[in-house]
This record gives C-alpha cells, sequence and structure tokens, in this order.
C-alpha cells in the first residue's frame, strides 16, 4: 500500500516542480488539475476496504479538482485573451531552483518531525510540506490573477496530503464539507478573476494598486 | 433541538431571498429574520444552560456570551439595510441580501461550532458568502479589495486547516483517536504530543488571526471596509473577527489543556500589543474615515487579543469587549455610512463641514468615536479598564504601558480624522449630494440604538451578560 501511495505523492511532488517551470497558463492549469486528480486516487489507494463515502469523495476530487476547476479557469483565460505570465516577480529558473530546494528542506524537515511509526515511510508529509511551499512560492512569484489561483490550488493540494495522514479518524463528512468549501472558493476566486479582467482590462495584480496608505 | 434553529432561521431566510422576485421588498427578509435570530438567542440565553445538543454543535457557554451580540448588531444592521437599499435601488439586491443573510446563518454555526472541521466549515464559509457583499458597489477599487481579501484571507483560511489538521495528529501521535470535537481534545489534555500542539498553535493563530485581523496579518482589513458598504463593515468588524476570536479561544483552551498555555499565552500577548501598536500608528496617518475604521477594528482586536491572553478576569473583560466592540463598530460604520453618502467622499481632502450637512449622523459619528475611544460612560472604557487592571494584578505591568500609550496614539489620531471631516465649511459638492440623501429616521435609529446599547453596557452591565460571561470563562478554563 506504501509504495503505491508514495509513487503517487512523489507524481505529485515533481507535479510541483513542473508547475513552477511553466511559463504558459494553459499548461499550468493542466498540471494543477493533473495534481488534483492524483491526490484524488490517494484515498482508494489508502483505504483497504471499499467503502461508497470514500469512493463518492474521491470521484468528487477527482471531477472537482480535474475538470470543474480547471474548464473555469480556462475560460477565465480565454475572455481575458491571455496566455503567458510573462512577467513574474521571480523568474522561472530561480523558482524552479528555490523550489527544488525547498522540496529538498521539506523531506529532511519531515524527518524531523515527530511521526507515527507507521507514517515514517510514507512520503505524504514531505509531500505535503512540499506543495504548501510551492504554492506559495507561485502565490507570491507570479504576476497573474490566474497563476496566484494555480497556486492556491498547489496549497490547498498540499494541505489536503497533510489531511489523509488522518484519513482513518476523520470523518468524511467533514472531508466532504472542507472539500466543498475549497470548491466554492475557487469557485468564486475565479468569478473576481473574471470581474478584474472587466474592471482593470487586465488580469496583472501588480496593477491593482490604487488602495494603499 | 431549539439552538439548530439560530442557523436554519437566517439560511432559510437567505434561500427565500434568493427565490424573492421583488428587488424593492426583498430587503425586508433581513429585519424579519435578524428579529427572528436575536429573539432566539436571548430567548435561549435567559432558558438558562441545557447540554449541547450534539457534540459537534451546540449553543453552549461561549457561545451563549457572544452570539447575542453578534445578532443584535445584525438586527440593526438589518434595519439600516432596508432604507440602504431603497437608496441603491439601481442596484439588483439579490445576492447581496441572500449573501448577508447565510452569513448570519453560518456565524452562527461558527459559533456554536463544538468540532474543529466543523468550525473551520463554517468559518470559511463566512469568508466566503461576504465576498458578494464587499463588491456591492461593483467599482474597480471594490474589485481590487475583494480580490486583496480573497487572497490573503484564503491563505490565511488554508493555514487554520493545515492546523486542524496538525491538531488532530497530535491527538493521534499521543495515542488518542484523532477526534477533532473540543472536548475530547481537552480531555485528552496531557496526552497530546506537544510538538504537534505548537505548530498546530502557530498555524491556527496565523489563520484565524487573519481573519480576525491581527497585525500583521491585517493587510487586507482596510481595503475591504473601506470599500464595503457600511453594513457590510459594521458585520464584519462586529461580526466576524468575532467569529475568529471565538475560534481562537476554543483552541486556546485545548492548547492549554495540553499544557502549552503559557507559551500561547506569550503570543496572543505579543501579537496583541503588535496589533494595538500598528493600528495607532497607521491612525496617525491615515486620511480615509473608513480605512480609519479598519484600523480601529485592528486596534480592538488586539485589545481583545490581549486580555484572553491575561487569562481569567482578562478573559472575562474580553467578552466584555466583544460586546462593546461589536455595539460602537456597528454604530460608528452606520453613521460613517451615512456621512460617506452625503459627503460623496471619503478622505480629509474631499469631505469637511459634515456637521453642517448631516448633523445627525455627525453627532453619532462623534458619539461614537467618544465611545470607541474608551471615553466614560461608554462600555468600552469599562472593558478596557478591566482588562488593564488584569494586566497589572497578572505582572504584566509593561503590557498594560504599551496599552495605554497607544491607546493615547489611537485617540490623536481617531479624533484628528473625525474633527477633520466634521467642523470647517462644507465642500460645495456635499451640499448637492445632500438634496439626494435625507437623514431620515430610518438611517439614524438604528446607529443611535447601537450607540445607547454600549452607554448602557457600561452604565448597568446586565447581571445576566455578567454570568454567561462567567460561565464562558469556566468553559474555557477548567481542565479535566
Amino acid at each position: 500500500m506504501t509504495d503505491g501511495l508514495n509513487l503517487l505523492v512523489g507524481l505529485a511532488m515533481g507535479l510541483n516542480l513542473v508547475a513552477l517551470g511553466s511559463s504558459r497558463l494553459p499548461s499550468l492549469i493542466q498540471v494543477a488539475a493533473v495534481q488534483g486528480v492524483v491526490l484524488g486516487v490517494m484515498p482508494l489507494v489508502m483505504e483497504p476496504d471499499f467503502r461508497w463515502m470514500a469512493v463518492l469523495i474521491a470521484v468528487a476530487t477527482m471531477a472537482m479538482k480535474g475538470l470543474v476547476i480547471p474548464a473555469l479557469l480556462r475560460r477565465a483565460m480565454r475572455t481575458a485573451n491571455i496566455d503567458r505570465d510573462l512577467n513574474p516577480l521571480i523568474g522561472f529558473v530561480p523558482s524552479l531552483l528555490v523550489g527544488a530546494a525547498g522540496m529538498i528542506a521539506a523531506v529532511l524537515l519531515a524527518r524531523q518531525l515527530p511521526l507515527l511509526p507507521e507514517h515514517q515511510e510514507s512520503l505524504l508529509a514531505p509531500g505535503a510540506l512540499a506543495s504548501v511551499f510551492t504554492g506559495l512560492l507561485l502565490l507570491v512569484g507570479r504576476s497573474k490573477a490566474i497563476s496566484q489561483v494555480c497556486g492556491y490550488l498547489i496549497l490547498e493540494n498540499g494541505i489536503y496530503l497533510f489531511g489523509l495522514l488522518l484519513i482513518h479518524s476523520t470523518p468524511l463528512l467533514v472531508e466532504g464539507g472542507i472539500l466543498l468549501d475549497l470548491t466554492v472558493a475557487v469557485f468564486v476566486i475565479g468569478i473576481i478573476v473574471d470581474r478584474i479582467q472587466r474592471a482593470f482590462d487586465s488580469l496583472d495584480t501588480r496593477k491593482l494598486t490604487v488602495l494603499r496608505e | 433541538m431549539k439552538e439548530l434553529l439560530l442557523i436554519l432561521v437566517p439560511l432559510g431566510a437567505a434561500a427565500g431571498a434568493a427565490l424573492w422576485p421583488h428587488n424593492r421588498s426583498r430587503p425586508w427578509f433581513l429585519p424579519a429574520a435578524g428579529l427572528a435570530h436575536a429573539l432566539l438567542a436571548f430567548g435561549l440565553l435567559a432558558g438558562g444552560a441545557e447540554a449541547p445538543f450534539h457534540p459537534w454543535l451546540g449553543y453552549d457557554a461561549l457561545a451563549r456570551a457572544v452570539l447575542p451580540a453578534v445578532s443584535l448588531l445584525f438586527l440593526a444592521c438589518a434595519a439600516y439595510g432596508v432604507p440602504y437599499l431603497r437608496l441603491r435601488a439601481e442596484r439588483p439586491n439579490r445576492v447581496f441580501v441572500a449573501g448577508l443573510l447565510a452569513a448570519l446563518g453560518l456565524m452562527s454555526a461558527a459559533h456554536m461550532a463544538r468540532h474543529l472541521g466543523l468550525l473551520w466549515i463554517a468559518a470559511e464559509a463566512v469568508t466566503l458568502c461576504s465576498v458578494p457583499l464587499l463588491h456591492f458597489n461593483n467599482t474597480p477599487r471594490a474589485y481590487e479589495a475583494t480580490w486583496k481579501y480573497l487572497l490573503v484571507g484564503g491563505t490565511g483560511i488554508a493555514l487554520s486547516l493545515l492546523g486542524s489538521f496538525c491538531l488532530g495528529y497530535a491527538s493521534l501521535h499521543g495515542g488518542g483517536a484523532g477526534d477533532l470535537t473540543f472536548a475530547a481534545l481537552m480531555a485528552q489534555g496531557a496526552g497530546l504530543s506537544r510538538p504537534w500542539v505548537l505548530i498546530a498553535w502557530v498555524l491556527l493563530l496565523a489563520g484565524y488571526g487573519t481573519k480576525m485581523g491581527l497585525a500583521p496579518m491585517h493587510t487586507w482589513k482596510p481595503d475591504a471596509y473601506g470599500e464595503a458598504p457600511g453594513i457590510v463593515g459594521a458585520m464584519l468588524a462586529g461580526g466576524v473577527t468575532t467569529v475568529a476570536f471565538i475560534a481562537l479561544l476554543r483552541v486556546r483552551a485545548v492548547v492549554s489543556a495540553a499544557g502549552a498555555g503559557p507559551v500561547a499565552d506569550r503570543t496572543l500577548l505579543a501579537i496583541g500589543l503588535f496589533s494595538v501598536l500598528v493600528a495607532a500608528l497607521f491612525l496617525l496617518s491615515t486620511r480615509d474615515f473608513k480605512r480609519m475604521l479598519a484600523y480601529s477594528s485592528v486596534e480592538h482586536m488586539g485589545i481583545l487579543s490581549l486580555g484572553a491572553a491575561l487569562g481569567g478576569a482578562g478573559l472575562w473583560a474580553a467578552f466584555f469587549h466583544v460586546w462593546n466592540n461589536s455595539m460602537t463598530k456597528g454604530a460608528l460604520f452606520l453613521s460613517a455610512g451615512n456621512i460617506r453618502r452625503a459627503a460623496g467622499g471619503r478622505t480629509l481632502d474631499e469631505v469637511s463641514g459634515m456637521a453642517a450637512v448631516t448633523p445627525r449622523s455627525a453627532a453619532l459619528f462623534m458619539a461614537g468615536l467618544l465611545a470607541v475611544t474608551a471615553c466614560p460612560p461608554f462600555g468600552p472604557f469599562f472593558s478596557e479598564l478591566l482588562i488593564l487592571k488584569s494586566a497589572f494584578t497578572t505582572g504584566q505591568p509593561g503590557a498594560a504601558g504599551v496599552l495605554l500609550a497607544c491607546l493615547l496614539l489611537a485617540f490623536c489620531g481617531l479624533t484628528r480624522v473625525v474633527f477633520a471631516i466634521l467642523n470647517g465649511r462644507p465642500r460645495r459638492g456635499a451640499r448637492q449630494a445632500d438634496s439626494r440623501f435625507r437623514e431620515t429616521l430610518a438611517v439614524i435609529v438604528p446607529p443611535a440604538v447601537l450607540l445607547l446599547l454600549a452607554l448602557g453596557l457600561g452604565l448597568a452591565t446586565p447581571q445576566f451578560l455578567r454570568e454567561s460571561w462567567t460561565a464562558a470563562v469556566s468553559q474555557l478554563v477548567s481542565t479535566p
């Protein structure tokens, strides 16, 4: 079980690096979508016995993170008529290097964390830390609203990975509620992105500087 | 079971408002649901303590101590909302009314949540409901504020989810079942794994602290409060912040049961003082009277955090201050809304002489200023005095000194702005705008009532409220 899961977490961690290195918005959205699907599969790998609620949550996660949210972002991207994040605050190569360093740091840090014996071999904790770090890096390092939303998605994915450590104790109802909230959050963000595009004729969040002291 | 109505009535009203076909009569859903909610909240408070009806959710001592304040504030805002939305008849209000009502229901749920996961879900949902409220004005500035609110608030709320999971892992690692109800976590007490508890505390403090608007996570606040309509600002400053404060108190009780209480108190003290200081400094420089209210809110959140850090008597005073904060902030935001509407501007460069243009709102704003800067005999004076007193008795004279100095600076900053906009000669733009805006009773009574309540809380604090605060303190500090 752990091997299969670790493979998936490793895949998600690799996708973090791809996200950091991609300058084109469609590929960034694609990476976030694929990572969402990979995450959706994980509970099925972890649960030894079949529970309909777990399957339901897994399917809902995959549908939301893999289809609905990416579709929303692609639509916003098309209306804004942009396809690249041309002037990121942190360049692509530097952010890739920082992200890789962060991943190594995450693995080292996770070794220091007091984990239960059954989680010692698992990559969930380092994967979670690395994804949270990648998400934050995208949030502060990119200038286009859509890239920042992708960063937020990856940040959430990291938290989801950490939540999987608790999957046997947290009621699935709570997991479902959290998933619903996050989906609505991204949905609302998508709408606001659309409005910002109309109001400012740009999705460059560096232009949002009217409000300050 | 009756306590469920506190959640279901507003949510039902939100659904009703969303389906209601008439733009003109839809705002009446607000006072109707607000009145029902207030009657329920006070009725259940008077009915005496009962066992929470579900381990996950219940109108427990903590919810009793503060939810009625939020309910009263909502009722006043709802009453103000009817004439306000009539003035804004050109804007469709379906989403606005439904969002405001849903926010009330979810705030009740968040106050009553006795489960860490449920608390997070409700708090996040409140954040999302308030998004369409923030950009009701539909201006580019409003969208900019909304974007910052979403990005900063979203990251904060994500951190608090991570913190919730860490607290669950603390239970799991300590040999527990990973049960996320506060009662179970407190019962496990010292059995919780200490490193994970500390990690969880830092993340939850950052997360819910963002929502509360503690410095340095307060950056969204001036933008959001500045751009949102007055009633939304009042609900954010007096209701949503209270949700986050109660969340922090519940988590702090778990952290303290796990034996890390002194660490939690030190961080709360430091972040509280820092917030008061940052707010005081920004108050000295801001030129916008709606943003000024946001910094004042940061200041009062700092005072709350300080009170919570002092434990016992300080905590009791913090509950008192929650009430005072909700009432005074409500009065200030609503009267500021009137002034803003009549003046057609918000900065010192655009607005002056409003005492002549809108005399009643100006008087209310002035009285609200006295209340919020803790002048006797308004309630905030007594709650802040109690917090200062408990700072001295618990051996924190340094904290008390910093707080006093910052309160003085904040007083200077606030009076500077308020006198500048009220005194002097009215600008020409204001006189023209005045012909459209009338100071009817409908827009004067709600802030006046809130102000009277703040006065009443100070002059004669009702006995049943004192008892509810005592009960809430004993719920938080009792360690099984």
